[in-house]
């Protein structure tokens, strides 16, 4: 595997460059302040989704000794965010907030950051951007569409038919990423596999998403997965029907007893394990980390009983290979209305994927 | 709300006339809910093995406690004070209108849409902006207003009429915002093109609390006096009064519905421009925030008043504004707010039986002892 180089490793050692020279002299870096961490979650804690993904990697932080953590769920993308995280600065003396919403970032995070510099502010999305956002704000994330290719994989050897369906909240780039690598994965060991998607137009939905789970089963899909805010009830749905799934953000095993094979999970604690090993040393945090399997910031939920033996033998194949930084999008690889779409191999970090607005061939549905 | 007229001749308790004794009754049966509510809720804090004291402290601290948090009430204020008024304002002419939300977030999308040419083109903000939150006020009045004619002109119940245009009003923002009006840049969470800085309207000086406080407390204002000192006003109570005798006296019914309603679809519409002038700088699905929800609690709670909307929406800006420090500093849930505001309708609702039955505030029927 010949790879030139790798965008957002550069990026994050810039970006660490420029902080020690930009940041040094703000809050953080004066050591021995008490660490008060603020966390800001755009819904439950306990969505087993997004937000739960979050909460209980925030287990790992409130570990460390000198750090308090103050937590808040149910904040909403408007200046709602902002007075909650000013609140926590102003009356909890939180020095350090991690906002975990992507529509937190502009322009909440970003003004807060100019108005209390001596705050280091962290955005769970890619969006930092070192020549124009302030020093003290930063991004993390992870590509969570790998440990969807690993979905795909356990999905293809485990589905009698061959066809997965998809319950797809939006049809933006991080989440047509998830269904394009969802069907790399399947047909990395079916050839013939497919994947049928259905968009219910919003992050939550849950009647919306049943009805979907539903349609995708009576077409004949016998595994199902999704990317909604909280995959409970698609998950549940599939399992009362007595199909396969797999689930998204957290772990959803729980939920299916019987169907459960696999699922895609963040590992956000190893990003927080960084920020809690900077703070507890009085060091500058990073303004950018961005990952995957090939740096421990993924995990697959722990095999159900809905995984086949050759499932979960090629399922842990992939995450291996993905470790290994092995590429999922192979080209050429047209997209599901004959247009080439990716003409050679691409680095699965390539910024190029971070635009993507088609559907590959075999995935059945449209973006429109 | 409407004064208590006794056929038998009165004498009133303690030299007091009726419409102070109203006046009382509007202050004290919302306050004493209120408290109720507090007692009521306190018992829920003991059965988690929570503080009451603690709580209420907090919900001072959080609310009013400091400069800051003033501010963050006040913020929060801004548009449920709008959104009270949507409620407010119909309620007075007999209807239960739920369409705040939709005019809101319609309101908001229309001045996002309308200044993408004026940015574009250059125009000074000074003028844009007066443009921008006209397109507001009349695109959430037109779409209200289409719930007040179809009430009165074709017989279709307004509640659901103006909550299914709600619904409308989302999709037909989200078609714009994720079709032809996407900022390209804007690839995970589609939104319109931002107004830019320049364009964003700032805050009152001297504080953090944007413009749309105070233009919620004017039209308050002017509201009350619409309602309570013109004969606008007082067509339209009696229209909510009693529909039918109003229409056997020759007003007209139909316009002021209508118009009621427009009044009201032009208040979420304002509230979605100060969304998107003041904190967004964008239409995208952040407008759906439910301040056209919470306004209907407000506007309750204030009972129709618009005036009292400004106070009460204040209220609900404290506790909202506390129920950060509540989950932070107590490990509570965000539901536990809701609990609160939850409680405090059901109470209210209870309460308005109460009015015209307070024994010590009744007037005595003349024979009777005193």
């Amino acid at each position: 595997m010949i790879r030139s180089s790798i965008n957002r490793r550069s990026l994050l050692k810039a970006g660490a460059a420029g902080l020690a020279a930009s940041a040094l002299p703000f809050g953080l870096a004066r050591a021995q302040t008490p660490i008060v961490l603020g966390a800001v979650y755009v819904g439950p804690r306990d969505d087993f989704g997004w937000n739960q993904a979050h909460a209980v990697a925030m287990d790992v932080l409130k570990q460390v000794p000198g750090v308090t953590v103050i937590e808040e769920e149910n904040v909403p993308e408007t200046d709602a965010v902002s007075k909650s995280m000013e609140s926590m600065i102003n009356l909890d003396g939180a020095n350090l907030v991690l906002a975990t919403s992507f529509g937190y970032y502009k322009p909440f995070v970003v003004e807060s950051a100019k108005k209390y510099p001596a705050v280091q502010f962290r955005h769970a999305a890619p969006l930092w951007n070192k020549d124009t956002d302030p020093a003290n704000a930063g991004s993390y994330f992870c590509y969570l569409n790998q440990a969807h290719f690993v979905d795909g994989v356990a999905a293809g050897l485990s589905s009698a038919s061959g066809k997965i369906g998809f319950v797809a909240a939006k049809p933006i780039p991080s989440v047509l990423s998830n269904i394009n690598s969802v069907l790399l994965g399947a047909r990395s060991v079916n050839p013939n596999a497919t994947v049928q998607v259905i968009f219910t137009g919003e992050w939550s939905l849950p009647v919306r998403e049943a009805e979907a789970a539903n349609a995708l089963i009576d077409a004949g899909c016998d595994v199902i997965t999704c990317h909604v805010d909280g995959p409970k009830v698609v998950i549940e749905t599939a399992e009362g029907r007595g199909v396969k799934s797999c689930g998204h953000n957290a772990s959803q095993a729980p939920l299916a007893p019987k169907g459960f094979i696999t699922g895609a999970e963040y590992k956000w604690e190893t990003i927080y394990k960084i920020y809690a090993d900077a703070l507890a040393k009085g060091e500058a945090l990073p303004n950018f980390i961005a990952g995957g399997y090939h740096n421990d910031m993924l995990r697959n939920s722990a095999y159900g009983a809905g995984a086949t033996p050759e499932a979960i033998k090629a399922a842990d194949a992939a995450i291996e290979g993905l470790k290994a930084q092995k590429p999922i999008y192979v080209g050429p690889l047209k997209d599901n209305k004959g247009n080439v779409v990716i003409d050679g191999t691409k680095d699965n970090y390539d910024p190029v994927l971070d635009g993507m607005d088609y559907l590959l061939e075999g995935v059945v549905g449209s973006t429109t | 709300m409407t004064a208590i007229v006794s056929a038998a001749p009165v004498v009133s308790p303690r030299g007091l006339d009726p419409r102070a004794i109203a006046s009382i009754e509007a202050v004290l049966i919302p306050v004493g809910a209120l408290v109720a509510s507090a007692i009521l809720f306190s018992f829920f804090l003991l059965a988690l093995g929570k503080s009451p004291a603690t709580f209420f402290n907090l919900v001072w601290v959080g609310g009013f406690g400091s400069a800051f948090s003033i501010q963050n009430t006040l913020q929060r204020a801004a548009p449920l004070i709008l959104t009270g008024l949507a409620f407010a304002i119909p309620a007075r002419i007999g209807l239960t209108l739920l369409g705040a939300e939709g005019a809101l977030v319609l309101g908001g999308f229309a001045a996002a849409a309308i200044a993408i040419p004026m940015v574009g083109g250059g125009w000074p903000p000074a003028i844009g902006l007066p443009i921008m939150a006209v397109a507001a006020m009349a695109v959430g009045g037109l779409w209200v207003g289409i719930a007040g004619w179809l009430r009165h002109y074709r017989g279709v119940n307004e509640t659901i009429s103006s909550l299914l245009l709600g619904y409308i009003a989302i999709a037909i923002m989200n078609f714009f915002v994720e079709g032809a009006l996407r900022d390209p840049a804007s690839a995970n969470k589609p939104s319109t093109m931002p107004i830019g800085d320049a364009w964003r309207v700032g805050p009152i000086p001297g504080t953090s609390v944007h413009w749309g406080l105070a233009a919620g407390i004017v039209l308050a204002v002017l509201l009350y006096i619409l309602m309570s000192r013109t004969t606008f006003g007082f067509a339209a109570r009696m229209t909510g009064g009693n529909v039918r005798a109003a229409r056997a006296q020759g007003l007209p019914v139909g316009a002021l519905v209508v118009v009621c309603c427009a009044i009201a679809g032009a208040c979420s519409g304002l509230a979605g421009f100060y969304e998107v002038a003041a904190i967004h700088g964008q239409a995208n699905a952040s407008l759906i925030a439910g301040y056209g929800f919470t306004g209907i609690l407000v506007a309750f709670l204030a009972r129709q008043n618009p005036l009292a909307v400004v106070p009460v929406a204040i209220l609900f800006g404290a506790l909202d504004a506390a129920g950060g420090l509540v989950q932070r500093r107590m490990a509570m849930p965000d539901a536990t707010v809701l609990v609160l505001q939850g409680i405090i309708f059901v109470v209210l609702l209870v309460s308005e039986t109460f009015y015209g039955r307070i024994p010590f505030l009744q007037p005595k029927k003349i024979g009777e002892r005193t």
